[in-house]
């Protein structure tokens, strides 16, 4: 195929500069046929856009209900509905946030000089100028969606990230200290990754960076700042000392598939063309976690005596933590390999990794989409080679895994330490806001649906 | 007059309903319990977790009986609710003081 252009380096990938203040038909009539066979006319495709809004109801769906019940069936039945409560109130204002400033910080301004390498500016606040007949680029020339498509179609991703935190600082938070430390987190990390990784003037997107659907900025952001509030946050009460099971598998079995469909829209929509990439990418969406999945329950069945559901179901999320960063740049076999590592490398995370070093990330959010998260940023750069069956830009010929791979490898770098520094400050602002983040012990042994929100999920 | 209080297997319920029914007995209250002996409990792992379970879910029957009837009941139970492995539970026999029925007032074996 022919649609690889440079421009096309950077997954969902917000050519948002490219935005024309134009109605898309607008045509220069005068100009000669030679030319016009230069200079591409942009169109705006009704099976682009259409596919684009699916794309973005299947992403909505992802985190509600989704993770809300991929998370709300792990923590104890008294917590069911803090969870739940608070991944939907997560996504409601964050969606908010999103239109109010979001999406001008992260996709629009200028694409270099100041700090425009890591944030963007003002010059959308309240989307102002966006209408729905203005247009956002995609990765063909020529070719673009209407930039609402392209507004909402982000905004769930925006959505989402802050949600996964949730699943880290589970069973102890104040609701209040949890929407705040998110709000902080979004405007200070989220924002700042995205624009550097998606925009066409970010600082990562500049050095080529391959981030096809957002595994650095969805899921190492998210990941890291889990395991680092987590650590802030404190341990919950008798963590390791009395028994804190998962009070319904058949919730977070639920949660885990919709996660999964939903991820379709996710990484194939990230291709913002209903083309043959979209039908790789969603392929990809399939063969990673069911790899995965199989991975970690095998290893399991020889290192713990079970198969377990809760073990498949992890490491299916994990496979497609780490098929995002890679979803439009592995074949499919790549995918199976990425996909199988991730479970495992999830696996010893979630089992060694964590009891070592004895941090009470409640749901594994870091041992999930943190570690998975980096697992597919680094093996995107072995998949997306062409002698593997991938699908690199540019010349495949000119294809480095070694220099890609020290590139990825310098977003992650970039991304845990952004996401670990603003977690920290955002969590000390959030701690002096509420007089400590944490519920009183008494909340706590209640269980937060009582204590935060005066109900209880069964009666 | 005797209070037999039996705590069994909760798959071997319907077997001691029948036994017991053969033998006359036709009311009797269950209970889910949870609760220990020489089985022991067992292990259940949630990712990196591995808890110890100690309390394993049983059923307690508790049959208020003429003491003609106790022992036959007594073995008739222990004969269906047996499968020979451990955790098998137990039976207790008590007496009893008093019953009174209440939507009568009958007292005594005419309440049973």
């Amino acid at each position: 195929m022919t649609g690889f252009k440079t421009s096309k380096i950077l997954g969902t990938a917000a050519l948002a500069s490219l935005v024309l203040a134009l109605p898309a038909f607008a045509q220069d009539a005068a100009a000669p046929a030679a030319e016009a066979a230069a200079e591409v006319v942009a169109t705006v495709d009704k099976g682009d856009t259409t596919w684009m809004l699916v794309s973005t109801i299947l992403v909505i769906a992802m985190t509600i209900p989704g993770l809300a019940l991929f998370y709300g069936g792990l923590v104890r039945s008294k917590n069911m509905l803090s969870v739940l409560m608070q991944v939907f109130a997560a996504f409601c204002m964050i969606a908010l946030l999103w239109v109010i400033y979001g999406y001008s910080l992260a996709f629009n301004g200028p694409t270099e000089g100041g700090i425009s390498a890591f944030i963007g500016d003002l010059s959308k606040l309240f989307l102002a100028g966006v209408t729905p007949s203005t247009t956002a680029a995609t990765f063909s020339a020529g070719v673009e969606i209407p930039e609402l498509t392209f507004v909402i179609f982000q905004l769930t991703f925006a959505a989402i990230t802050p949600a996964l935190i949730v699943g880290a600082i589970a069973e102890r938070m104040k609701f209040g200290a949890v929407m705040l430390f998110l709000a902080l987190w979004f405007t200070f990390s989220y924002l700042p990754i995205a624009h550097m990784v998606w925009f066409s003037g970010g600082y990562l997107f500049g050095l080529g960076a391959y981030d096809f659907a957002g595994g650095t900025v969805v899921h190492i952001n998210a990941g890291v700042a889990g395991l680092v509030a987590a650590v802030m946050l404190g341990k919950r009460a008798g963590f390791m000392k009395e028994p804190i099971p998962p009070h319904n598998l058949t919730f977070t079995f639920i949660g885990a598939c919709l996660l999964w469909v939903g991820w379709f829209g996710f990484n194939a929509g990230s291709n913002l063309e209903a083309t043959g990439l979209a039908a790789q990418a969603t392929l990809n969406t399939i063969t990673a976690p069911a790899a995965a999945a199989l991975a970690w329950a095998v290893a399991e069945k020889f290192v713990r005596g079970h198969a377990s559901l809760l073990g498949a179901a992890s490491g299916a999320v994990a496979g497609l933590v780490a098929i995002t960063p890679a979803a439009g740049f592995a074949g499919t076999m790549g995918a199976i390999v990425l996909g199988a590592v991730a479970g495992l490398v999830c696996l010893w995370a979630v089992v060694t990794l964590k009891p070592m070093l004895k941090y009470d990330d409640a749901l594994d959010v870091f041992g999930v989409h943190g570690v998975g998260g980096i697992v597919g940023a680094l093996g995107t750069a072995v998949v997306a080679a062409p002698s593997l069956g991938g699908f690199a830009l540019g010349d495949p010929a000119a294809y480095n895994i070694g220099s890609q791979f020290v590139t990825q490898l310098i977003a992650v770098v970039i991304a845990i330490v952004w996401s670990a520094v603003v977690t920290g400050v955002a969590m000390l602002i959030v701690k002096a806001a509420f007089g400590g983040a944490r519920v009183s012990e008494s909340a706590e042994t209640d269980g937060l649906d009582l204590s935060s929100h005066g109900e209880r999920a069964y009666n | 007059m005797k209070l037999v209080v039996a705590i069994i297997k909760p798959s071997r319920l319907e077997e001691v309903r029948q036994a017991l029914n053969s033998l006359d007995v036709h009311g009797m209250t269950v209970t889910e319990v949870k609760g220990y002996g020489r089985q022991k409990g067992h292990s259940e792992i949630y990712r990196g977790t591995e808890y110890a379970v100690h309390f394993l879910p049983k059923l307690k029957i508790e049959i208020a009986v003429d003491d003609a009837q106790s022992d036959a009941i007594v073995s008739a139970i222990r004969e269906s609710a047996q499968t020979g492995r451990i955790g098998d539970g137990k039976i207790f026999v008590l007496d009893l003081l008093a019953v009174t029925r209440i939507r009568t007032g009958e007292t005594g074996a005419a309440a049973l």
